[in-house]
């Protein structure tokens, strides 16, 4: 395999690796303030996708998909109000049923506004065959900007958790939800919040990929099984757990190509899984004393 | 008094009788087809009732036991083995009787595999699967344990879609018949359709019979202790990870032997039944019975899928079965049909009547 070649597999698993980061995380954002697995992760994605190209033909791209972003995060709002805050003394085997029974409606909802069709967004800059020459090796410009938009959420989720009240209450919330409330934080509203955070950046998430991966109504469901991967990988709940993760399994994909069928591309995510699961399931950067307080 | 428990197995059996005959004698029996099907299904939801209402562990997929055993013996009868000499495998099953030929579409003699063989290679291939997967999967709990459950229902649904030997996309057809004795055979055949919507019934019976009593026994004590607390139950001195292990491969075979009796009664098998979706819908009306309800489990299962092969849900048919998952989850997490639901409702119903009766005399 020659430098070129290597280069230009390390490149696309760098750039998937870090959209399973993105989804990645926002599981992570749901599971910290709940402690649900939210099993619908991957149909935000969608979502955030749809509603872009269906809005992208009416106004300018950068609004549409600011809409789409503001749309879904009212739908992960929704979700919260109509159905989360609903349930009484949730089991986690209650939790897993209903929020499996959700993106299976989300999916179906979005079968029937949308039908059966592939879509996608237009390229943000230049089109389907512009590409840029790094050290030999040819990228596409919506590439770097994937890239750069998962960058810029990581910082600036590092931030928000870090010096908002907000990110700060949520942070408490997941250190102990009693505890939180007795302070006065709100802990229900936070749990709205993580729904709506994590939506939104699934949404933002779809609008960035969808020039290259395409966008289908049932596209958010092997994205929502890479991203779990990866964020117990990396350690559930931590978010640069979930990048490192992202990376390793979206170069372990991109290289698994060349010596086995791509049939069995989406089985290699999730043989990794099983075998963390099996072998570790604190993940990479998961500490041993919390993963033991946690039900695995 | 033993025989008292089984009153419900015979109201069972009064029923399936009452409806053949009505349906005969109606001229309706094509309806018999569906229910037939629907009876296989059920066959999985019960052995996943036992495992995910009286155990307590999810399983989101088995779809992937039943695809086992349906592929397994669809892969096994369906080799033509006429020109195949000296191949000593092959030999020793003609010496033991186990091929069979037969005359295929074309009316050229083919020699297959018995089902009855492909069927014992199924359910022995299944119990290993099932074993090896389970004793680490097992160790897992809450949404580790479904995601690694789920993960293995994809990996299945993958190499069925994926290799060349189960057919890809296009599964498998033109699967012979399987003769169980006599006359009998399961088929699609349409002259055959009562005897067939009584084998199955037989086997949903037996099936039913089998779990009520495994329910009742030792092992069913010790289950719903690991479903209420697995760290008591294990210092109660119950070998916890062997019960578990136990249930989860014996309803992995309840999964196996449908799909084998279900495949020859289609004559074909595709890819959708591993799908994920399958396995979501089957934990779906686990749910809607009532969990640790074999009961609930196999009338919501015979009616639901009845519905959804009779195409009443249209193109909603995930819609409805996702929808199920929500709703029962939300407002009956104990299910659909319970003694507590239909109290409650008498009890709603006497009040409602004793105000009614209290404004009168006002």
């Amino acid at each position: 395999m020659s430098f070129e070649h290597l280069l230009q597999y390390v490149l696309s698993g760098i750039t998937n690796g870090s959209i399973y980061a993105i989804v990645a995380i926002g599981f992570n954002i749901i599971y910290n303030t709940t402690g649900i697995i939210n099993f619908a992760q991957g149909e935000f994605v969608m979502l955030g996708g749809m509603t872009a190209i269906s809005l992208a033909a009416f106004m300018p791209l950068p609004l549409a998909i600011l809409a789409a972003v503001v749309i879904t995060s009212f739908a992960g709002a929704l979700i919260d109000f109509l159905f989360i805050r609903r349930l009484k003394s949730p089991s986690v085997l209650n939790m897993i049923i209903v929020t499996v029974g959700l993106s299976i409606m989300i999916r179906e909802i979005a079968l029937h506004i949308w039908d059966e069709k592939v879509r996608s967004l237009p390229y943000f800059t230049g089109n389907e065959i512009a590409s840029i020459n790094l050290l030999g090796a040819y990228i596409s410009p919506q590439v770097l900007w994937v890239l750069g938009v998962c960058s810029v959420i990581v910082v600036f989720l590092g931030l928000f958790f870090k010096f908002t009240l907000t990110g700060k209450s949520m942070r408490a919330c997941a250190s102990n939800m009693i505890a939180a409330r007795l302070c006065g934080i709100n802990t229900r509203n936070m749990v709205t919040i993580s729904f709506m955070l994590s939506a939104a950046i699934g949404a933002l998430a779809g609008c960035v990929i969808s020039p290259i991966t395409q966008t289908q109504y049932d596209c958010g469901t092997s994205l929502a099984i890479k991203g779990f991967t990866v964020a117990i990988l990396g350690g559930l709940g931590n978010s640069t757990g979930a990048i490192i993760g992202g990376v390793i399994i979206g170069l372990l994909e991109a290289f698994s190509i060349s010596v086995m069928p791509l049939a069995y591309k989406d089985a290699i995510a999730i043989a990794i899984l099983l075998v963390i699961l099996f072998v570790k399931p604190s993940g990479l950067l998961g500490a041993r004393e919390a993963a033991e307080l946690k039900e695995f | 008094m033993a025989w008292k428990k089984y009153i419900p197995v015979f109201a069972l059996i009064a029923c399936i009788i009452v409806f053949q005959l009505a349906v005969t004698a109606m001229s309706r029996e094509f309806y018999l087809t569906q229910l037939t099907m629907a009876a296989y299904y059920s066959l999985v939801i019960l052995g996943l009732t036992v495992l995910m209402g009286y155990a307590g562990q999810i399983s989101m997929g088995h779809a992937a036991f039943f695809a086992m055993g349906g592929y397994t013996s669809a892969v096994i009868t369906t080799r033509d083995l006429m020109n195949v000499k000296g191949a000593v495998l092959v030999d020793l099953a003609r010496d033991l009787g186990l091929t069979i030929v037969e005359k295929n579409a074309y009316g050229s003699d083919i020699e297959h595999l018995s089902p009855w063989a492909a069927l014992a290679v199924a359910v022995v291939l299944t119990v290993i699967i099932a074993f090896l997967i389970g004793i680490p999967i097992l160790k897992l709990k809450g949404h580790y344990l479904a995601m690694a459950t789920l993960g293995f229902g994809i990996i299945v649904y993958r190499i069925v879609l994926g290799s060349r030997l189960f057919g890809e996309a296009d599964g498998i057809s033109d699967i012979p018949p399987f003769r169980i004795v006599g006359g009998l055979a399961v088929s699609g055949d349409p002259a055959l359709r009562v005897q067939n919507f009584y084998i199955a019934s037989f086997l949903v019976v037996v099936g039913v019979v089998l779990l009520m009593n495994l329910i009742d026994s030792r092992v069913g004590r010790a289950l719903r202790s690991i479903h209420g607390s697995e760290e008591a139950a294990n210092a109660m001195g119950i070998d916890t990870a062997r019960y578990k292990l136990f249930i989860f491969v014996l309803s992995a075979v309840f999964a196996c032997v449908a799909g084998v009796f279900l495949t020859h009664f289609n004559g074909g098998i595709g890819p959708s039944e591993a799908d994920v979706m399958k396995s979501v819908s089957y934990v779906a009306i686990v749910a809607v019975g009532g969990m640790a309800n074999l009961w609930g489990a196999l009338i919501m299962g015979v009616i639901l899928n009845y519905l959804s092969l009779r195409g009443y849900f249209g193109s909603y048919d995930e819609f409805v079965f996702g929808s199920i998952l929500i709703v029962i989850m939300l407002f009956v997490p104990e299910g659909l049909l319970r003694m507590e639901n239909a109290r409650a409702l008498a009890r709603a119903l006497a009040r409602l009547r004793n105000n009614l009766g209290a404004d009168r005399k006002q």
